[in-house]
């Protein structure tokens, strides 16, 4: 049947219209082959547009459509719809692009103009070829992974558990909590950060839905939407899971008792070389951390390891062995959280040579009351209470040579240490905030700011030159540019706000999961408007700061976004997935067997036939469409839907000609 | 070579990297120059070395390719493969007769408008240098 194909301009309000002469462009496409109608519209996607292309469809007897649009990664779906409801098969679209890849980049009217022609031209050509194509479904096994166990998974974990689905929330160190857990109070209500996440922490814990695994890597990742089937290594703890108490008696016996810098405190606090990483982890079980246990640098603890002594449960088994499990699950949430930027590097900062130089981290577990100091607010240098503590903010953020974004937690963290400094060390205690601009964009954030500079508490704008260390305390050169006055200030403490960035390992961990990173390195949503908590990946979403810096409520926000996007997949039996398989001319195919070489995912076979020969057999479930089999296939007989060698040769050829 | 010579380049863009690294630069409003008009295929996989050909017997005075970087290809090897594929095909291009550098395989991430922009500007300097394709004037 000859291709009736209908086209439609968008103006896309002035964004196309404004530089691509819509009218000309119609026109021009009247005369292309199989065009039998060319209109425009303002918003083929608005409502009014949608109809108008319905009643086109039907009353031109239309087969097929071409949007020349904005990019089919923005409306391709839909396109489809539209498609649909005209009485089509979805497939017999096709778009050409000329808002991202033409309007949006040329100036020129007549530049743009021209252009747009020639992108239209060559997707009339494509949609001349294209055919009616049914979207394969897949089972959606039931289950979601959730990979991070800080305050953004366990919030996705829990919504999904309470919408009914079984959740594998997998954490890589010994307790869930992350970042969250290592906070006194949080902003801008002052709430107590351990009271509100700690309730949360023990929920995953009890809810039946929920299966942690921590002290737990996900080693890799394979299959797609519906059907994801994940390894997990469960790293030996040395210590027997089901029979630990959690007493605690290993740790105090531990001959390393109190020696070992306690990560969770930020290096300020000791723990033991087996250990909890504070009182309310959750699993409550210990750990032999086997980078310091004697046992294992050694080889030896003394007469004999003191913790196996002292343990009444008899749960210490130095021979335990990492296990893998495997998982299978229909949708995975991915919510790694960020790292800090160590500022030991830059060394205008003296934060490498000087103990009293610190960062919020350390300040945070410093007014905690369940830290290294008990609460006190002490000098690490020497143990006696700073009389004047200067807070420097922005230390690699907005910085074009560090970190060219904002980190959107440190002014607000700053504020709210100034004011529990206050709190704790009475209103005696000199502060000083140095600022580049002090961002409070959030609910209730504003008036924290106003409340706080209602302080008595000095606020210099400008970033240091440098801390000087004299011994006896420290010297900041700084230019505030709300007087034009250089000051020196004189202070004992130093509290540095680093940037926030992207974990370590985030390029290694997007690869294994096979999402993207945008430039800055976090993890790339899908729209960074309309689909925050997708990635290209269909069926992986994320969530928290592996996407962007976020505070804790953006990211619990975030979170609960992401388990929402997650269970629209998990509440349908089958998922609909994209045709564009490859499929065997059995004509054709001489059974050499080239494909299977080729073929990423083992999808293709060779099937015996009652003549003795072989043929090629595609197994739509694996086949992901990548098309590598079709330019290997020496014979022709492969081909991918969608994307046929006619079809992309027909675009060529309508791009390569001269006007 | 006169000045007003602009060559025709046909870039094959796959899905999940280039062509969203293309609609980037589109989105961050980054200017180049309108030589390009990009062909979407799900991997650069998906590219075969006929089509490449076929595109400079039909007009086209350059091709470009670009897909994910190593180790970030969606469909795991397809940019592997791509690459193997087209360095094979320069030799044969020289044995034609036909500079190399009209065929230009790039590496470009969802994240890199800028670079998007900067490869084909730089592609439509380099071919405005070599001049227009000979190839197809023996369709002619």
């Amino acid at each position: 049947m000859a291709k009736r194909i209908g086209v439609f301009i968008c103006h896309c309000g002035e964004n196309i219209a404004s530089k691509v002469d819509v009218e000309q462009l119609r026109k021009y496409a009247e005369n292309l082959d199989n065009v039998v109608v060319s209109k425009t519209h303002k918003y083929i996607c608005s409502e009014g547009g949608a109809n108008e292309i319905k009643e086109t469809i039907k009353k031109y007897k239309l087969n097929g459509l071409v949007t020349a649009s904005c990019s089919p990664r923005m409306h391709e779906h839909t396109f489809r719809k539209i498609v649909k409801d005209g009485g089509l098969n979805p497939f017999n679209l096709e778009i050409a692009n000329i808002r991202e890849q033409c309007s949006w980049i040329h100036d020129d009217r007549k530049i743009a103009t021209t252009k747009a022609k020639k992108i239209l031209r060559g997707a009339v050509a494509k949609a001349g070829l294209l055919e009616s194509l049914v979207a394969p479904k897949v089972k959606v096994k039931p289950g979601a992974m959730v990979i991070g166990g800080g305050i953004a998974g366990i919030q996705s974990a829990l919504d999904l558990a309470e919408k009914g689905h079984k959740v594998y929330l997998v954490e890589k160190s010994p307790t869930i909590g992350g970042r969250m857990a290592q906070l006194d109070k949080t902003f801008p209500t002052l709430d107590c950060s351990g009271c509100i996440l700690t309730p949360k922490m023990k929920e995953v814990s009890s809810n039946p839905n929920i299966t942690l695994l921590t002290y737990s890597e996900v080693t890799n990742i394979e299959g797609s939407i519906g059907n994801y089937n994940v390894n997990v290594k469960k790293k030996a703890r040395y210590v027997d899971l089901k029979a630990c108490k959690g007493c605690g008696d290993c740790a105090v016996a531990c001959r390393l008792h109190d020696r070992i810098d306690c990560e969770f405190d930020m290096g300020l606090g000791k723990r033991s070389a087996i250990y909890v990483p504070f009182a309310q982890a959750i699993p409550p079980k210990y750990t032999i951390d086997k980078d310091t246990c004697l046992m294992f640098t050694k080889g030896k603890c003394g007469t004999g390891p003191l913790c196996v002594e002292a343990c009444p449960e008899n749960c210490i088994d130095f021979k335990q062995k990492d296990t893998e499990v495997n998982i299978e699950v229909g949708v995975i949430i991915v919510a790694t959280g960020y790292d800090v930027l160590d500022p030991s590097a830059m060394n205008e900062y003296s934060y490498a040579n000087c103990k009293d130089v610190i960062t919020t981290l350390e300040m945070e577990r410093l007014i905690s009351s369940a830290g290294p100091t008990d609460g006190k607010i002490l000098k690490p240098s020497n143990g006696e209470e700073p009389k004047s503590v200067t807070f420097l903010l922005c230390v690699g953020s907005r910085d074009e040579t560090e970190c060219s974004w904002c980190c959107r937690i440190g002014c607000m963290s700053a504020l709210k240490q100034a004011y529990l400094l206050k709190e704790k060390l009475g209103d005696k205690v000199e502060i000083n905030i140095c600022y580049t601009d002090i961002r409070s964009f959030g609910k209730g954030y504003e008036e924290f700011y106003r409340k706080i500079r209602g302080m008595n508490i000095n606020f210099f704008r400008g970033r240091p030159s440098e801390v000087k260390d004299n011994k006896e305390n420290l010297k900041i050169d700084i230019f505030d540019t709300t007087t034009n006055k250089l000051f020196e200030i004189t202070t004992d403490l130093v509290v540095l706000t680093p940037a926030i960035v992207p974990r370590d390992d985030a390029d290694v961990f997007s690869r294994l999961v096979r999402i993207s990173q945008s430039a800055d390195g976090f993890l790339l949503e899908a729209h960074p408007k309309l689909r925050p908590m997708d990635t290209f990946t269909s069926g992986i979403f994320i969530a928290g700061s592996c996407q962007g810096p976020k505070d804790v409520q953006d990211s619990v926000a975030h979170a609960s976004g992401a388990a929402s996007r997650a269970a629209n997949i998990l509440s349908k039996e089958e998922y609909e997935t994209e045709p564009f398989i490859s499929i065997v001319n059995e004509d054709l195919c001489s059974g050499c067997a080239t494909c299977i070489s080729v073929c990423p995912y083992d999808a293709i076979t060779l099937e015996k036939q009652k003549d003795d020969t072989s043929i090629a057999k595609v197994d739509e479930t694996l086949c992901m469409g990548c098309g590598a089999c079709v330019v290997a296939c020496p014979s022709g007989a492969m081909q991918q839907q969608g994307f046929k060698d006619k079809q992309i040769l027909a675009m060529i050829d309508a791009y390569a000609k001269e006007d | 070579m006169t000045d007003s010579y602009e060559p025709n380049i046909i870039a094959f863009l796959c899905n999940w990297c280039s062509y969203a690294g293309s609609d980037l630069a589109g989105t961050s409003r980054i200017k180049y120059p309108p030589n390009v008009r990009s062909i979407r295929v799900m991997c650069s996989g998906r590219v075969d070395t006929s089509f490449i050909l076929r595109a400079l017997k039909k007009g086209a005075d350059g091709v470009l390719i670009a897909g994910c970087h190593p180790g970030d290809c969606h469909y795991q090897s397809g940019n592997y493969k791509t690459n193997r594929r087209i360095i094979l095909l320069k030799k044969l291009l020289d044995q034609l007769g036909i500079d190399e550098k009209r065929v230009r395989f790039d590496y470009i991430s969802a994240s890199e408008g800028q670079k998007f922009a900067d490869v084909v500007t730089e592609f439509v300097n380099e071919l405005k240098e070599i001049g227009p394709c000979t190839l197809k004037e023996v369709e002619q």
